[in-house]
């Protein structure tokens, strides 16, 4: 495929021969990890093409959109809500932050203890390898955790077109207000950038593509409750890592069709694990495209993986955007309440997310939970071990894992995460 | 004879064959190097502990694999991790067993364990080589003391070095600076244990067993790291014969379970 989307690639500035070799390793990666699984859904052949076209026809179509006139707007965070996005008939997409790259380049940039993921993004950038950031009119940054927060400052001298939202840290009426005035000057800059002025009627619309989305995801959630598990925890995860990327109609449309095959498989009570393999619920920290490591050691060592409390996956999509009112500030309103309950760990206290992941844990049988930091990512480091503590005392085995894009630690990572599983196996 | 086992445990640094027969007697074990090859190595282990025991490889009714190498033995009926093969074995030498400490080449786990030998909880050091063999090791050479004579010479010591960092790369340039200081040996490699067993030691409480201790693993060979361990967590701690062999011995004990 490569050949047909050279140019392309090459008017988006990208440096091509180290293009290639990213592509080739994440061609590799994704052969040894997902195509060596057994008895995939068939819906699953769309997942895999939309992964093997990620830096082709994809990016492809988003020219073709700007091209027509419409805006690509580029974010690294669940906060940026796409609701508003679309609204404007522009098209959010998720940057590159799952792999290392460039990495004696970043750190010319960022200190070395920052997280994987920010250096990430940084790495794809400074190594001319992400063709989303390229064709991005504007990237969105967000005050999220202190390492993005400041990185942006650096970020912003590095891209032409950084906009940085600012997010609330608590849950009170002025945390909320605070929100509430940032989409208001969010809205206002997409208005800015596509010159389409934001009604009512856009707006309810913007939330109607979203939310069913969300609708779909929700439903495969609930259909990965089965014993056997219809479908792979690594498989459900790629769909959620899809959702950042893909055209959000044709998405939700793919993601309803391999419900109504799961749906049919589970009626027979056929599965990809057999019945009763060790379940578990991962929970921490984002996990981005194509960092599936752990999830990979995890379902090689005999258990399934039940569900994702993380922004990719159940914490970002797990709320609807009721679209009740006819007003711009009704409607408003709605994606403010809605993004108000994501219960990321910059928030202080988070108690809901503590709920959440035990809620999870019982609602989707989970046998154990394994908790996934990123290393040097402070906020899910901290809640770790509370949440441990609070799963352990509701007689919930627990595994913290703290861990990096590297893969020097996978034979580390293999053991105790074998150990885990025989333990909870022989519950 | 018929129906024996073999448990094999690939680690980073040896490779340890155990062999049992049905009534959970222990017939041979070896221990050789585990080299380049974990293939090679296991099958050498295997060869050397069939031929102390009188008995034909082939005959073998089932093989269980542990250790860092598991994956390499093409032969194994199955696999285990080490934990649950330490957690098996402590339990089979030493029923009162609780907690196990295992410091081994490359790693140290901390587990809690039920009577029935499984594993109810564990800790493991991440991607450091501080609190493990590995440390001793690099001290070792640095000290130019065999590592199995570091024990020794540490119960002698009247005095103990400080030695503050955990990490093994800052813990060697103060080993450098003590012995520029012309600190005595003994006192050097006290200290050098006490860092290895504080580092374990906190591990051990996350735990929080009040039952009995066993050490497994190379390192629990060494009287002064054993001695100070005992002193931290306040009891005497069981030591096996041969602590390098209790995860095959573990490994063996599963093989017999499943068979």
């Amino acid at each position: 495929m490569s050949e047909e989307y050279r140019s392309m690639w090459k008017d988006l500035g990208l440096d091509l021969e180290a293009h290639d070799a990213l592509l080739a390793a994440l061609g590799q990666g994704y052969k040894d990890v997902f195509m060596t699984q057994e008895n995939r859904p068939k819906g699953m052949e769309y997942f895999d093409f939309v992964v093997s076209q990620v830096h082709g026809l994809r990016v492809k179509e988003l020219l073709d959109e700007k091209a027509a006139g419409r805006k690509v707007i580029g974010s690294f965070c669940v906060f940026v809500p796409e609701e508003i996005v679309r609204a404007a008939d522009a098209t959010l997409v998720g940057l590159c932050t799952g792999a290392d790259f460039a990495t004696e380049e970043v750190e010319k940039y960022l200190p070395r203890n920052t997280c994987a993921l920010i250096k990430s993004a940084f790495g794809f950038k400074l190594g001319k390898v992400c063709p989303y950031i390229e064709s991005a009119d504007m990237i969105v940054g967000e005050n999220t955790c202190d390492g993005k927060k400041k990185s942006y400052e650096t970020l912003g001298k590095l891209v032409p077109n950084l906009y940085v939202m600012d997010l609330p840290q608590v849950k009170t009426a002025g945390g909320r207000e605070l929100l509430r005035t940032e989409y208001l000057r969010f809205k206002t800059a997409v208005e800015d950038l596509t010159g389409v002025k934001i009604d009512a009627a856009r707006l309810k619309k913007g939330i109607e593509i979203v939310n069913n989305k969300r609708k779909a995801i929700h439903r495969l959630a609930k259909l990965r409750k089965a014993d056997p598990a219809a479908i792979s925890g690594l498989d459900a995860l790629l769909i959620n890592q899809v959702f950042f990327y893909d055209d959000p109609v044709r998405f939700t449309n793919s993601v309803n069709r391999i419900c109504d095959e799961l749906e049919a498989r589970i009626a027979k009570s056929e599965g990809v694990f057999p019945k009763g393999a060790p379940r578990v619920l991962l929970s921490g920290c984002p996990m981005a495209v194509p960092n599936w490591k752990l999830p990979w050691i995890i379902e090689t060592s005999g258990a399934v993986i039940v569900g994702e409390e993380s922004c990719v996956g159940e914490r970002g999509t797990r709320n609807l955007t009721e679209p009740k009112g006819e007003t711009v500030d009704d409607l408003m309103d709605a994606i403010v309440e809605r993004h108000f309950k994501v219960d990321c760990a910059i928030f202080t206290p988070n108690p809901d997310r503590i709920a959440h992941v035990k809620e999870m844990a019982g609602d989707y049988k989970a046998d154990g939970v394994i908790h996934y930091s990123l290393q040097f990512c402070q906020p899910y480091i901290m809640e770790s071990i509370p949440v441990e503590k609070e799963l352990e005392s509701a007689r919930i085995p627990t595994l913290r894992i703290e861990t990096d894009y590297g893969s020097e630690d996978a034979g580390q990572l293999k053991t105790r995460i074998q150990a885990f599983i025989e333990m909870i196996g022989s519950k | 004879m018929k129906g024996w086992v073999i448990g094999i445990d690939v680690g980073s640094l040896t490779t340890d064959a155990v062999i049992m027969d049905e009534d959970k007697r222990v017939l041979s074990f070896s221990i050789v190097d585990t080299g380049y090859n974990s293939t090679d190595a296991a099958r050498e282990a295997m060869t050397v502990a069939a031929g102390r025991a009188g008995l034909e490889l082939e005959d073998v009714s089932r093989l269980v694999a542990t250790g860092y190498g598991r994956a390499a033995v093409p032969e194994a009926n199955k696999r285990v991790t080490e934990i649950a093969c330490h957690a098996a074995g402590a339990v089979y030498l030493f029923p009162d067993t609780e907690m196990v400490i295992d410091i081994g080449g490359q790693d140290s786990k901390v587990i809690k364990v039920g009577k029935d030998g499984r594993v109810q909880d564990f800790v493991m050091n991440d991607k450091c080589a501080a609190g493990t063999g590995r440390f001793l090791e690099v001290m070792s050479a640095k000290l130019k003391i065999p590592l199995d004579g570091m024990g020794d010479i540490s119960i002698s010591a009247r005095g103990e070095a400080a030695i503050s960092s955990v990490c093994t790369v800052f813990a060697e340039s103060e080993v450098v600076s003590l012995v520029a200081r012309n600190c005595p040996k003994e006192e050097i490699v006290k200290g050098i244990h006490r860092s290895v067993v504080n580092r374990v030691w906190a591990m051990t409480r996350q735990l929080r067993v009040s039952g009995g201790v066993t050490m497994t693993g190379g390192v629990a060979k060494n009287r002064g790291v054993v001695a100070l361990m005992e002193e931290r967590v306040g009891r005497r701690i069981n030591v096996p014969d041969e602590p390098q062999i209790v995860g095959a011995l573990g490994a063996a004990l599963f093989a017999l379970r499943e068979k």
